[in-house]
């Protein structure tokens, strides 16, 4: 009578699995900014663009929680020696913020670590040939760069990268490699423009009036971009952050608002199961937390 | 444990039953750390657990706190998630029909705002045969008088499970929380009202301060404290209890491996729950059982019970 576990997993169509593995590679690429690689078989075929991946830091219980990072790409490495398959991996690109990533950015080649994936709702691809406008604040680039693989294919790509100093531009030369036509603006001027990528956002848009936006980082980029899309008509897709405990929809810590939302009759989603990334028009933009707790994105 | 070994012992009984729940192993979650269970199917195996322990149920749905509803602090995380549930009438429509598919005993943790709702939900739950029990979590402020603990009063305690008692036949569990005196006078008082075993504890209450911004970690201001913080505090508590009540007690509280449960099986509960843990290894029950087995082989001992309330003073 009782029911068969991979049964049930095939019924439900899961994907995320527990993975205990080892580090392949963790270098810092700008001041505070790491690229850690993790082996992980089988991650490549099930993740999408927008997943994300809860970290254990070390065995050790500190930090206690494991930590969320989205997945900036996954790919192949040449196995050790001939005849061995070639090795699979996921990259995360993270910022040293506290102590869990302090640590993290510690870790060497052959650390052991444990990581829970692909976990979230990803990106839609939305509709082919149409222009896909992708804006990133800082840190908030990371799942902007799988989603750009795989809309280069079907799409015009352009990227508007954002951040506060020349640091805080990552990984815009892997973009171009992959035909994406970027754009960047430090708040400093350091590189690129000196501004805000909002405003590089609403002169694109004045070319390609129903072109798709994807947007991802600190809160009050979030929201001017919401504004922005809102006031033209244009298509959003959010990628947001919030404080997890468990990643998987258990714990109900990760909520923000929904567009129902009202004082009276609250409407929370998780941001780890129906998110992270959502529709902008299903969230409630007059409310959502502007707090700087809720962008860790922040550049 | 190697397949070697195994062969050639016996495995050790780790049976046990709670209030007349009788379970393969002394090992499930916590109240709200497991979902409705299906959260964690892709990890493990629910027919390994000794029970499935629900999220706190309400009569109407609720919506939760603000956010942010947690925050990490030393070794243990504060969470004010505000018994976010999806209300007693759709969990019994969505969520029933998926945990009966398994062979462990399910037990529906719930919450009432008054002792109306509280009488209400049980007399629902009551209904359903996929439901081997119920856990009252008497943690609760009772909004109709002046927002008094239930739990933090003897007479309020006995009050509520009196009135559960009266409206349902399953097994009653009732949920301790810390947040008191003296634990045993709350114990007694529920002992007495008819619960059947007592699960103790729920969170500490605490708070935490971002100093930069002056403001609380969390919407609410404060929190329950879990995870390793709490343990001593628990294992002290559940070693209380136990010394004053007949009915079997569970404990809870920081548990994340074997050794960590065995501790609340020597000072004399009956079972353990998985809290936190399950949020840092989705696979920690699965540990915590084989390592109870692996203990008890190691030491000789062919049942759990010979573990049970064994402490040496
Ligand atoms: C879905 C998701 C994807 C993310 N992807 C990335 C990524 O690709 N790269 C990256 O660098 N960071 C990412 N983050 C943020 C990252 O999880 C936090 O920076 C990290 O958990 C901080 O850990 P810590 O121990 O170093 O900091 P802590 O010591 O825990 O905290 C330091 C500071 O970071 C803030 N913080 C802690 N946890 C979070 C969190 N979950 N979200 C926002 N702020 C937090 C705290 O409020 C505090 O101000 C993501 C977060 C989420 C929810
Ligand atoms: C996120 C979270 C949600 C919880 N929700 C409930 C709940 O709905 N009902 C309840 O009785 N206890 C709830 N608890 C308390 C736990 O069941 C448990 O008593 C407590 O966390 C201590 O155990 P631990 O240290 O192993 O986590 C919750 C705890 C956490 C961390
Ligand atoms: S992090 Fe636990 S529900 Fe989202």
């Amino acid at each position: 009578m009782s029911v068969n576990r991979t049964e049930l997993l095939k019924e439900k169509g899961e994907q995320m699995q527990n993975y205990n593995t080892i580090i392949l590679s963790n270098q810092e690429v700008s001041p505070g900014y790491f690229r850690m690689r993790i082996l992980a078989p089988g991650f490549g075929a099930k993740a999408r663009s927008g997943q994300f991946l809860m970290f254990r830091v070390q065995h050790l219980l500190l930090p206690l929680l494991r930590r969320p990072f989205g997945i900036f790409r996954v790919g192949l490495l040449p196995p050790d020696c001939e005849g061995m398959p070639p090795k699979e991996y996921v990259e995360i690109l993270y910022k040293v913020v506290g102590g869990g990533t302090r640590i993290m950015s510690e870790l060497h080649h052959g650390d052991h670590v444990e990581l829970l994936g692909p976990l979230g709702n990803g990106f839609t691809s939305g509709a082919v040939k149409k222009v896909k406008i992708l804006v990133g604040g800082g840190i908030g680039l990371v799942p902007l760069y799988m989603l750009a693989s795989e809309l280069v294919t079907q799409s015009p790509v352009r990227l508007l990268m954002g951040g506060r100093t020349r640091d805080d531009i990552l990984a815009v030369t892997e973009f171009e490699r992959l035909g994406v036509e970027t754009y960047v603006s430090t708040d400093d001027g350091s590189l690129g423009e000196e501004g805000m990528v909002t405003e590089a956002l609403k002169r694109k848009l004045v070319r390609f009036p129903d072109a798709e936006v994807y947007a991802c980082g600190p809160m009050p980029m979030l929201k001017a971009v919401r504004d922005i899309c809102y006031k033209r008509g244009v298509s959003l897709q959010v990628s947001l952050e919030a404080h997890m405990a468990c990643g998987v929809g258990a714990c109900l810590g990760c909520v923000v608002k929904g567009a129902a939302h009202t004082e009276e009759t609250p409407q929370y989603l998780c941001c780890c199961k129906a998110g992270p990334v959502f529709m902008a028009e299903t969230l409630d933009w007059g409310k959502i937390d502007t707090d700087d707790k809720s962008c860790g994105g922040c550049a | 444990m190697t397949t070697s070994k195994m062969a050639n012992l016996k495995r050790p009984n780790l049976s046990v039953e709670v209030a007349g729940i009788k379970m393969r192993n002394p090992v499930m979650p916590a109240s709200g750390t497991f979902g409705y269970g299906e959260e964690y199917t892709p990890f493990l195996d629910l027919n390994q657990l000794g029970a499935v322990v629900t999220k706190g149920l309400s009569l109407r749905p609720k919506a939760g706190n603000a956010m942010p509803r947690i925050t990490e602090t030393v070794s243990g995380m504060l969470n004010a998630i505000g018994l976010q549930n999806v209300g007693i009438d759709a969990f019994i429509r969505d969520k029933v029909p998926f945990l009966s598919r398994f062979e462990t005993p399910v037990i529906v943790n719930f919450f009432g705002n008054s002792l109306e709702e509280y009488g209400e939900v049980a007399a629902r739950l009551n209904d359903i045969s996929a439901i081997a029990g119920v856990e009252l979590n008497i943690s609760c402020p009772n909004v109709k008088q002046g927002g008094i603990v239930f739990g933090t009063d003897p007479a309020a305690a006995s009050e509520v499970v009196s009135l559960v008692r009266s409206r349902l036949q399953k097994p009653l569990i009732v949920k301790l929380t810390p947040n008191v005196t003296d634990i045993t006078v709350i114990a007694r008082a529920v002992e007495e009202a008819g619960a059947d075993a007592i699960c103790c504890i729920n969170t500490l209450t605490g708070m935490s301060i971002d100093v930069r911004s002056r403001k609380p970690s969390l919407a609410n201001k404060t929190g329950g404290l879990s995870g390793p913080a709490i343990r001593p505090v628990a294992v002290r508590m559940v070693y209380q209890v136990a010394q004053t009540v007949k009915i079997p007690v569970i404990g809870v509280g920081g548990i994340v491996n074997a050794m960590d449960a065995l501790e609340f099986l020597i000072v004399g509960a009956t079972a353990v729950q998985v809290g936190t843990a399950n949020f840092i290894d989705p696979t920690a029950m699965i540990s915590v059982i084989d390592g109870i087995e692996q203990f008890c082989i190691d030491e000789g001992m062919d049942d759990i019970h010979q573990l049970i309330g064994s402490l040496q003073l």
